[in-house]
């Protein structure tokens, strides 16, 4: 099977602190993979990389069947190309309204001209409604983002991912802030996604973690520790001294 | 959903509707089409108004939606008045060097012509050669195509520069500040090209309209001016309404996540400051044959820093705020600098407001920002009552907007 993102001997240097050492990872197109690791294991400079907000010293970081280097593409150009990111504080534009926010992540043409002169068919409108139902707020439509509480703006958020139509979704702590019920919705539609598309979560929480169910790649001091299912990884001593040792178990 | 855009958007019929009236009325009122109560200069300050007016639409666009605060846009507003001020004056000029020749015996030649023009304009800084730059000033087309080219090429270059490096910020406004200032020190040399510190002047005189009084003319100006402001209007109004609209005001308060949307922050923000920057030199364009004098001193900085006050006290993000802060200000700056308004004797002190009417605009500009951020424009929210309720107290449901504790008791 081709790999949809292949990520190869990267390493990035922060003020002479080596953030990420020689990391490798792929991804698969329609495959769900949980990543944990320790505070300051590099599992958000991964994701900047990934996302173009970061330029790695060297490596390379390969996208598509067409193995296209994201190196020398802006942060713009790799989301227009299908890497969708939702951060792990829920940032949406608090002043406008949902439907505006979803309007604007709709997947249509980005350049200046073409937006000015864009006028929402009633397809458009459709899918945004659409949209709004699967996350829950097919009533909140009119309503300005920033009335919204904290977990429906996260999932307001993840509409506007999903409008975006990645074919990657890097995905910082979703389960952050959430209720139980929420997390179980989250889980149940993190799963669904991956059916399609790749599907790359981030997460501290074990639990969470394993109630998604996939392979799972632990970072440590910005590189891979151990890979695999979440019970071959957590018998893995190595693991267990950097990470389960010290924290949760 | 399928609502028309004006009805999306009754401000902008009420705003066309009270212009159209405002004009009428000072036609009205004019010494060459009415009952002559308004004097003609006074008229043409009217007019001037109404392009400061245009030019604090655009100031509105760039920094009340896309949250770019340039100090630098009066420089384009300036150079739209050069442009437009080069035809002006040569075509004036060529009329009088060929009336002043036609006594000679032998018929002036072309060379001859132009040799004269070059002497009466620039005389004035010791040289007798038309300059380069004044290549297009014979030509009212090709001038007025400068108009919008130049003060554009420049916004390109500027902003390509600027955002392609990510300036944001305070940084930003800083060098849009020195482009101005650059500008101006530039203009000032004798040998720009453009009469140095002495600028152009006599502007207000129109080529072929000898013959018509400036009472007509300026009541001309005044239409033409409300027209390209119910024009800009209606352009910005149509800009910032639809999509485009929503993604500039997302990159004024998110940038980082515009770009992990997909959309290039940079054009945007480039596209935005190229379209201002040019109806800022329209509004010049029309602004400058009515003052009838340009010179250097108009692109100073403090004259952008102007711009953005007026934008400020009338209320940023909402376009008829900018239109009523630029109106209001600058009429009632040129009221208190005028001398017409009576000093206040305290006795041991006389306050003449010629000298503290600044005072008072920064005083007032400072209570804007803090006591009132929605400036003159938010009082149309309280006349509407559009003011969220001002709540206490613990939720009483679960949802959002439910009553609270206090307000159920009352």
């Amino acid at each position: 099977m081709t790999q949809l993102l292949e990520v190869s001997g990267v390493s990035v240097t922060f003020d002479g602190f080596r953030a990420i050492n020689n990391l490798s990872f792929s991804i698969g197109p329609a495959e769900l993979r949980a990543i944990i690791g320790p505070n300051g294991a590099g599992k958000t400079t991964f994701m900047d990389i990934v996302t173009g907000k970061t330029r790695p010293d060297e490596g390379r970081v390969l996208w598509g069947a067409k193995l296209q280097s994201l190196l020398s593409m802006s942060e713009a150009q790799i989301a227009r190309a299908g890497v969708g990111r939702k951060f792990q504080r829920p940032t949406v534009f608090e002043d406008q309204t949902v439907a505006d926010n979803l309007m604007m992540a709709l997947k249509a043409a980005r350049g200046p001209l073409a937006v000015l002169f864009w006028s929402p068919k009633s397809a458009d409108h459709a899918r945004v409604a659409e949209l709004a139902e699967e996350v829950g707020l097919g009533d909140s439509l009119s309503r300005k983002s920033g009335e919204l509480s904290h977990g429906q703006k996260q999932w307001l958020e993840i509409g506007m991912l999903l409008a975006q139509e990645p074919q990657l979704l890097l995905v910082d702590e979703p389960a952050a802030g959430m209720t139980l019920a929420e997390r179980e919705h989250t889980t149940r539609l993190l799963v669904d996604l991956a059916k399609t598309r790749a599907v790359v979560v981030v997460e501290h929480d074990m639990e969470f973690v394993r109630r998604l169910n996939c392979k799972v790649t632990v970072l440590h001091e910005g590189a891979v520790l151990a890979e695999g299912t979440l019970d071959h990884v957590t018998r893995n001593p190595q693991v267990i001294d950097v990470y389960l040792g010290r924290s949760e178990r | 959903m399928t609502r028309t855009y004006l009805s999306r958007n009754p401000s902008v019929l009420w705003f066309l509707l009270i212009l159209s009236l405002f004009t009428l009325g000072v036609t009205v009122l004019s010494e060459a089409y009415g009952v002559a109560f308004l004097s003609t200069s006074f008229i043409k300050t009217l007019g001037k108004t109404l392009c400061l007016c245009l030019a604090a639409l655009a100031m509105d666009l760039i920094w009340g939606y896309a949250g770019i605060l340039s100090l630098g846009h009066m420089a384009f507003f300036a150079l739209g008045g050069y442009m437009i001020g080069m035809w002006l004056m040569y075509a004036r000029t060529e009329g009088i060097v060929i009336t002043a020749l036609s006594n000679e015996a032998l018929p002036a030649t072309a060379q001859e012509i132009q040799n004269g023009i070059a002497a009466q304009i620039f005389g004035v800084v010791g040289a007798s050669e038309l300059p380069p730059v004044w290549g297009f000033a014979h030509s009212l087309p090709l001038q007025l195509m400068l108009v919008v080219l130049v003060p554009g090429v420049l916004a390109l270059v500027f902003g390509w520069l600027a955002f392609r490096s990510r300036v944001t910020g305070v940084y930003l406004s800083i060098l849009t500040q020195a482009m101005t200032l650059a500008l101006a020190l530039y203009l000032f040399q004798n040998d720009s090209g453009l009469r140095g510190n002495n600028g152009l002047s006599g502007l207000q005189n129109i080529p072929g309209l000898d013959g018509v009084s400036q009472d007509l003319i300026s009541v001309w100006f005044l239409w033409a001016s409300a027209f390209a402001l119910g024009l800009g209007y209606l352009l910005v109004a149509w800009v910032v309404s639809g999509k485009f609209g929503s993604v500039i005001r997302a990159i004024r308060d998110d940038e980082a996540r515009v770009r992990f949307l997909g959309y290039s922050v940079e054009g945007y923000k480039l596209f935005v400051f190229t379209l201002t920057a040019i109806i800022a030199a329209i509004a010049g364009a029309l602004y400058y044959p009515q003052a009838g004098i340009i010179n250097p001193a108009e692109l100073a900085p403090i004259a952008s820093i102007y711009l953005a006050v007026w934008v400020a006290i009338g209320g940023r993000g909402r376009l008829y705020g900018a239109v009523i802060g630029a109106a209001f200000v600058s009429l009632l700056s040129s009221w208190f600098t005028g001398g017409r308004a009576p000093s206040i004797n305290l006795g041991f002190y006389t306050i003449n407001w010629v000298d503290w009417w600044l005072i008072l605009l920064g005083l007032s500009f400072v209570g804007v920002t803090l006591f009132a951020p929605k400036g003159i424009g938010g009082l149309f929210d309280l006349w509407q009552g559009l003011r969220s309720p001002d709540r206490k107290g613990a939720t009483l449901g679960p949802d959002d907007g439910s009553l609270m504790e206090k307000e159920a008791k009352e």
